[in-house]
């Protein structure tokens, strides 16, 4: 559950620092160059659906254990430092998983939106249009709020879910963890906020690709 | 001062339970939570209702018996006490108290506040022991332990295994109770010889005993009247890792 989320992060990261290259103007040269390498793009499509998968089935596998384990609730409940994060990480999660497959068929596969698809259409040097299909499906309101929900879901995810992570792996300490707690939740919050930024800036009519 | 009190009552393992209401008169300030219980019972014994069940021992804070949510946190509000160090004069006239059991599969209830907790003598007796010498008393001073070890394992010993930790945690998981166990006996050359083995079976008793896992929401540390911190559990993941690194090399 840790290590698959842990690599799971990385990725997370990785891909909000290549998004970014829409704000410099460069996701469509971005985007060629990940494709100029069709070997490396499949064996790390592969890596990361291996990762998802066995994510998600430790993660449900986790989550009926624990259910089971705790049949019944108090009336009254206070929580000291369970958070709603921490307390619903199956469904943020799960979410996640489900807007995954959508953003896939979106940007990766491009069959929702096929009009502004970055396959069919191409940009003044003759490279496939990303930047232009991102911006055009953003300028749409419903596109734009699945994202945001979408993102908050992770958000809420990483939240607890990084800290977690090194707590599982025996890597904090009595002196480390308050920190990996601290760095974990700023962790989610930058992320957050890259990823938000796009579908938000390009519906405010900030950001035109 | 008057209260009125919610208190589980159920009149056996297999029969449904309901929370009951109760006033608790004149009670004083100076009271125990238990004593305070103790009160209520006269009353009901002289009303010839039955009184209501509830675990306890020392009344000291040391031996781990008296186990009560009170108001939705195990042993009430009072952080590091249990409930039988927990006084009256933290609760104002007037008060309603919400008084239940332990909740986890591995804690069944007996009687009312009364909970089948030797699920955790079952961990205890898979690992929670070392290799002795026999014959003669050894020099106590014959083994040499670090300040710092002698620090963490007297801080881990001082679990009471009331099992608050497994009544706070919301996936009934007695990972708190095994770490501390754990990380008591780790941290001290005495406990070398089993380390890897110890880990590996007590955290499997505890599978078996219908414990859940821990998904880290810390709930434990805070309701641990003994301020068992979660530091051990890191430290309990860390030998189990290091058990099953020696075991496939």
């Amino acid at each position: 559950m840790a290590v698959t989320g842990q690599i799971l992060v990385l990725f997370i990261i990785i891909h909000m620092i290549g998004n970014s290259a829409i704000y410099s103007g460069g996701l469509n040269a971005y985007a060629d160059r990940l494709h100029s390498l069709p070997l490396l793009v499949w064996i790390f499509r592969l890596v990361m659906l291996t990762m998802f998968s066995l994510h998600i089935v430790f993660g449900i596998g986790l989550y009926l254990e624990n259910r089971k384990a705790k049949p019944d609730e108090y009336a009254i409940r206070k929580d000291m430092r369970a958070t709603f994060a921490s307390k619903n990480m199956v469904w943020t999660g799960l979410l996640t998983g489900v807007f995954l497959v959508y953003h896939l068929l979106h940007f990766t596969i491009q069959i929702i939106h096929p009009e502004s698809a970055a396959l069919s259409n191409s940009d003044a040097s003759g490279l496939p249009d990303v930047s232009g299909m991102v911006v055009q499906s953003f300028q749409d309101a419903g596109v734009s709020a699945v994202y945001v929900f979408a993102v908050t879901a992770l958000f809420l995810h990483l939240s607890h879910g990084i800290q977690s992570s090194f707590q599982s792996t025996g890597i904090s300490s009595e002196r480390t963890l308050p920190v990996i707690i601290k760095t974990g939740a700023i962790t989610a919050l930058v992320l957050f906020l890259g990823y938000v930024s796009i579908p938000v800036l390009i519906y405010i009519g900030l950001v035109k690709g | 001062m008057n209260l009125t009190l919610f208190i589980w009552r159920q009149k056996g393992r297999d029969t449904k339970g309901s929370l009951e209401q109760y006033e608790a008169k004149d009670i004083s300030t100076e009271m125990s939570f238990l004593e305070m219980l103790d009160e209520v019972n006269e009353q009901l014994i002289k009303n010839n209702q039955e009184p209501i069940a509830f675990d306890h021992d020392c009344r000291e804070g040391i031996c781990g018996m008296c186990s009560q949510v009170i108001n939705g946190v195990p042993h009430g509000p009072q952080q590091r006490t249990t409930v039988c160090q927990l006084h009256m004069r933290h609760f104002k006239d007037g008060d309603s108290i919400y008084i239940e059991p332990w909740r986890a599969r591995a804690f069944p209830v007996i009687k009312d506040l009364i909970t089948d907790r030797s699920s955790m003598d079952s961990i205890i007796q898979a690992g929670g022991y070392i290799s002795v010498h026999t014959g003669g008393v050894p020099d106590a001073n014959a083994v040499l332990i670090s300040k710092e070890n002698a620090d963490t394992a007297m801080d881990a010993s001082e679990c009471i295994g009331c099992g608050a930790c497994v009544a706070a945690c919301p996936n009934g998981s007695a990972m708190l109770f095994t770490a501390a166990k754990i990380t008591h006996l780790a941290s001290l050359p005495q406990g070398q010889i089993e380390a890897a083995r110890r880990v590996c079976i007590m955290t499997e008793a505890m599978l078996q005993n219908g414990f859940g896992n821990c998904s880290n929401h810390y709930e434990c540390q805070a309701a641990c009247p003994k301020g068992i911190r979660v530091s051990f559990i890191a430290k309990l993941n860390r030998e189990f890792m290091k058990a099953h690194l020696k075991d496939s090399v």
